[in-house]
């Protein structure tokens, strides 16, 4: 039976990881590469990179982010953040990403989403969607930029149209949740899910062990992120894990 | 000397990466004189069936990889460079695979999630050198085709989703690899160095 997955993210400006991080025995705690190592051998089960960089020399610089990554991990991670073309695609797959993340730039251009799953293959594209329920409409609203635009788009339809044009995988993050620590948004993770027929990783919110268990009994979630109760040390890996096995989930 | 078959289908990092941390000897190439000097070849692949083998066929590497396979050596077939190994696979149209173990390649039909994406477990079904001295448990998976082999002989390990599916394959000096190895933790770097063990290539 496949495995729910446990994914953490590191947002990453300039090749340095920011957002603190709590780790004993760390030679240099913004280096990405020495942390992705430690996630791997905690049991991480993917690992997100998130470029925040706003600038041309940094997005550089996270190209041999990824290459020094892939010869360190054994496990799959993913490289997001301002990825508006094909070609920027190819450099980090080049690299040794598994994966590309686009979310503002396939809101722009969903033509992104076809040409990239074409070049590369459907499992290489994930598209990110920040939701944020709409009361008026009584269904979830999509933004970009971070979070600061509001689309007029509605949320599953979304999903529903990036799977069409060829996503391997949605990154589904409630803005709702996000940074509340009071558990995943299980309504729209169960929406989103049970309308495509494609992978979903829930994020946002998380903030304890059983919040992972709910998300993934009740939200349907294929697989679920988090970033600072990982990189705070409020809750490692192992001890997710532990708890899921515990409540019968299926972990690695 | 190992040699990473590049026809210009995917990452080809983290596979030489993981060979080179083995402390093998490694090349990536397309010459076809370096591949048939190796002691041992990888075949790897992301994308589609039809395109690869347009490809190997278009660079004259479908038929070293078969001359190769022949010589006896051990050749070794990572996601969609092991589905190439059979007789044909059915992604976009039916195409003609290397045809060196007798099975098709169908996509995953059913009212579940596709592709095929994560961690999952092996159950081995027989014994095989490349098995040896490892136990099962879970490795990572990406994939929408999956193989039927011909001859349950050749099925060495599955995983299960909504059905069983081929995980390891294996004949003789022919081996393959649904999953991804390389991306698959430390069970994953066991059945790779089994791998490179059966090449006796030189330690670095």
């Amino acid at each position: 039976m496949l495995a729910k997955r446990i994914i953490p993210c590191l947002d990453v400006k300039d090749g340095r990881v920011v957002k603190g991080v709590n780790f004993v025995n760390l030679r240099d705690a913004g280096d990405p590469v020495e942390l992705a190592a430690i996630y791997d051998r905690e049991g991480a089960d993917e690992l997100v990179f998130l470029d925040i960089s706003a600038s041309v020399e940094g997005r550089a610089t996270m190209v041999d982010v990824v290459r020094r990554t892939a010869g360190e991990i054994t496990i799959p991670f993913t490289v997001g953040g301002g990825i508006s073309a094909v070609e920027d695609m190819k450099r980090l797959l080049r690299a040794g990403a598994d994966k590309i993340g686009i979310n503002t730039a396939a809101i722009r251009n969903p033509d992104l989403i076809t040409d990239g799953s074409r070049t590369f293959g459907t499992q290489c594209i994930v598209v990110a969607i920040d939701a944020k329920y709409n009361a008026e409409w009584g269904e979830w609203e999509v933004f970009t930029h971070g979070g600061r635009n509001a689309t007029g788009i509605r949320a599953i339809e979304w999903a529903r149209e990036a799977e069409r044009r060829g996503a391997g995988e949605l990154l589904l993050t409630s803005m709702d949740a996000d940074g509340t620590k009071d558990g995943f948004d299980i309504k729209l993770t169960s929406a989103v899910s049970g309308s495509v027929g494609i992978p979903v990783i829930a994020s946002g919110g998380a903030g304890n062990a059983g919040h992972f268990a709910d998300v993934f009994a009740e939200g349907l979630a294929d697989a679920a992120l988090a970033a600072s109760i990982f990189h705070y040390k409020e809750v490692s890996v192992q001890e997710v894990k532990t708890a899921l096995h515990g409540k019968g989930v299926n972990v690695r | 000397m190992i040699a990473i078959i590049d026809y210009g289908m995917g990452n080809l990092h983290s596979v030489s990466k993981a060979v080179e941390r083995l402390g093998r000897d490694m090349v990536v190439t397309s010459d076809p004189e370096a591949i048939l000097a190796a002691d041992g070849a990888i075949l790897p692949g992301v994308g589609a069936f039809g395109d690869a083998m347009a490809n190997l066929r278009g660079t004259g590497l479908a038929d070293v990889v078969q001359a190769y396979a022949a010589s006896g050596k051990p050749l070794l077939g990572i996601c969609l460079g092991m589905q190439l190994l059979f007789t044909e696979g059915e992604e976009h149209g039916v195409h003609r695979g290397l045809d060196l173990l007798p099975g098709r390649v169908v996509r995953f039909q059913g009212d579940y999630k596709v592709p095929h994406m994560g961690w999952n477990e092996l159950t081995f079904k027989q014994t095989s050198p490349l098995l040896e001295g490892v136990d099962p448990g879970h490795v990572y998976f990406v994939h929408s085709y999956h193989a039927l082999p011909e001859q349950s002989s050749d099925l060495l390990a599955v995983a299960d989703y909504h059905q069983p599916v081929t995980a390891i394959v294996g004949r003789g000096n022919l081996f393959g690899m649904q999953f991804h190895p390389e991306k698959s933790g430390d069970l994953g770097m066991a059945l790779l160095r089994n791998f490179t063990d059966l090449t006796g290539a030189k330690r670095k």
